[in-house]
């Protein structure tokens, strides 16, 4: 499992960062740490533009942990 | 999920569509013409009405801007969004927002003003939209290369409040009018809408804007990086709204607009300054995450590193003006171009040593 942390970073590195986890490690789940609800938006979008399913869970400090599975699994 | 992305799809076309109607509107309650709403004319005609800048045409205290500010505060806190934070690389984000404004005022508006400036048939529009796309692209290679400023931390409220208080500073003073601000007599800078109607209608869009995280860079930029019309779907909409309110005014029946190059409101037909301007524009807006209308949205979240980007705004309205960079209709100023050369460098050199080495 691949997990990235991207709490602190401004639109659109989340975005990027996310984009950049999905493309190095396809058909693997992937957990992303945003802080913004802005973040989490955005990092749904396109985890949901590729297919993927999306999980989200609000943690500590009304931040969120996004899991994202690819399609098929 | 996906009914509720449309929904979220919905709204931010609503959003733009209203907003672009307002624009229009603003010009017909007083606005310049092809200027209901444009950031960086606003926060540029501000810097005139302190006294920062003495372009006598272009100084007043546009509340719109307040309005920006202060409907997005609202919202931020109606909506559990205030977040006070700082930290990501202020410093760059101050020159980033003062090359955007010399940029900016190279065209003569921001990317909100091109998409007003072509609803109201000046073509220029169309240069200056390639020029925003230009510029995001640039800025996409360096995000894809692994540019970017820094995480930002948590701050307390008190820095995170500041940019609220200097707009609620900036609303008393156009209140009240002390004799020690500028005041245009004749020029852009002084037309405009009446005070309520200005702050009222910028609050709307601030409110708007902080819902719908509308922006008129990250649009065009998010199309090409993820192929994702969300934010695009709201400035076409926006553009739709300003046209069709245009024609229902009778602005182009009245010969108050026409299609052309020549002879546009508060414009001139440089093609090539006005694109190399806009791709400054854009690619500051795309290093900074951010149109100005947005950064301003960011700031009224506590946001302190758009509040930074926000002086950086002001501060390249004052040199733009006082070292001949703004262009006039006219044409571009004496050093305008040279500014935004500089720009462009400042911008690459930037994006090029801000990119994190690969782990």
């Amino acid at each position: 499992m691949v997990e990235i942390d991207v709490r602190g970073f401004g639109c659109p590195i989340p975005v990027v960062k996310t984009k950049k986890a999905i493309e190095k490690n396809p058909n693997e789940q992937i957990t992303v740490l945003v802080e913004t609800t802005v973040s989490k938006e955005n990092v749904s979008r396109l985890a949901e533009s590729k297919k993927y399913s999306v999980q989200v869970e609000e943690t500590a400090g009304n931040e969120y942990r996004i899991l994202l599975n690819p399609p098929g699994k | 999920m996906a009914s509720n992305f449309w929904t979220q799809k919905t709204w931010i076309i609503l959003g733009g569509l209203i907003l672009g109607i307002l624009a229009t509107l603003l010009t017909k309650w007083g606005n310049p013409a092809n200027m209901g709403i444009c950031v960086a004319c606003f926060y540029r005609v501000i810097t005139g009405g302190i006294g920062l800048h003495r372009a006598g045409v272009v100084q007043y205290i546009r509340p719109e801007i307040m309005g920006f500010v202060f409907g997005a505060l609202i919202s931020a806190f109606a909506f559990g969004e205030f977040r006070p934070k700082g930290g990501s690389s202020p410093i760059i984000r101050f020159f980033l927002g003062a090359f955007f404004m010399i940029g900016a005022l190279v065209f003569l508006g921001c990317p909100i003003r091109a998409l007003i400036r072509l609803a109201g048939g000046d073509l220029n529009g169309i240069t200056a939209l390639l020029g925003v796309i230009v510029g995001a692209a640039i800025g996409i290679i360096f995000l894809k290369g692994g540019y970017n400023l820094g995480r930002a931390g948590r701050v307390s409220k008190i820095p995170a409040l500041i940019i609220p208080l200097i707009m609620l500073g900036l609303l008393l003073l156009i209140v009240f009018k002390p004799h020690f601000l500028f005041f245009s007599q004749k020029g852009p800078g002084a037309q405009y809408a009446p005070i309520l109607v200005s702050l009222l209608a910028g609050m709307f869009a601030g409110f708007v804007a902080q819902k719908t995280r509308m922006c008129f860079v990250g649009s065009w930029r998010d199309i090409m990086l993820v192929r994702d019309f969300y934010l695009f779907s709201g400035i076409a909409a926006f553009f739709v709204g300003v046209l069709v309110c245009n024609y229902a005014l009778g602005n182009f029946a009245s010969g108050f607009y026409h299609w052309g190059f020549e002879h546009q409101p508060v414009s001139h037909n440089n093609h090539l300054w006005n694109f190399l301007g806009m791709v400054l524009a854009g690619l500051t807006a795309t290093l900074l995450g951010g149109c100005p209308l947005r950064q301003t949205i960011l700031a009224s979240e506590g946001d302190t590193d758009a509040g930074v980007t926000i002086l950086g705004l002001i501060v390249g309205a004052a040199f733009a003006h006082n070292f001949l960079l703004a262009s006039s209709p006219k044409g571009p100023g004496e050093f305008g171009p040279a500014a935004v050369i500089i720009g462009l460098i400042f911008c690459s050199v930037v994006g090029f040593l801000m990119m994190e080495r690969e782990k």
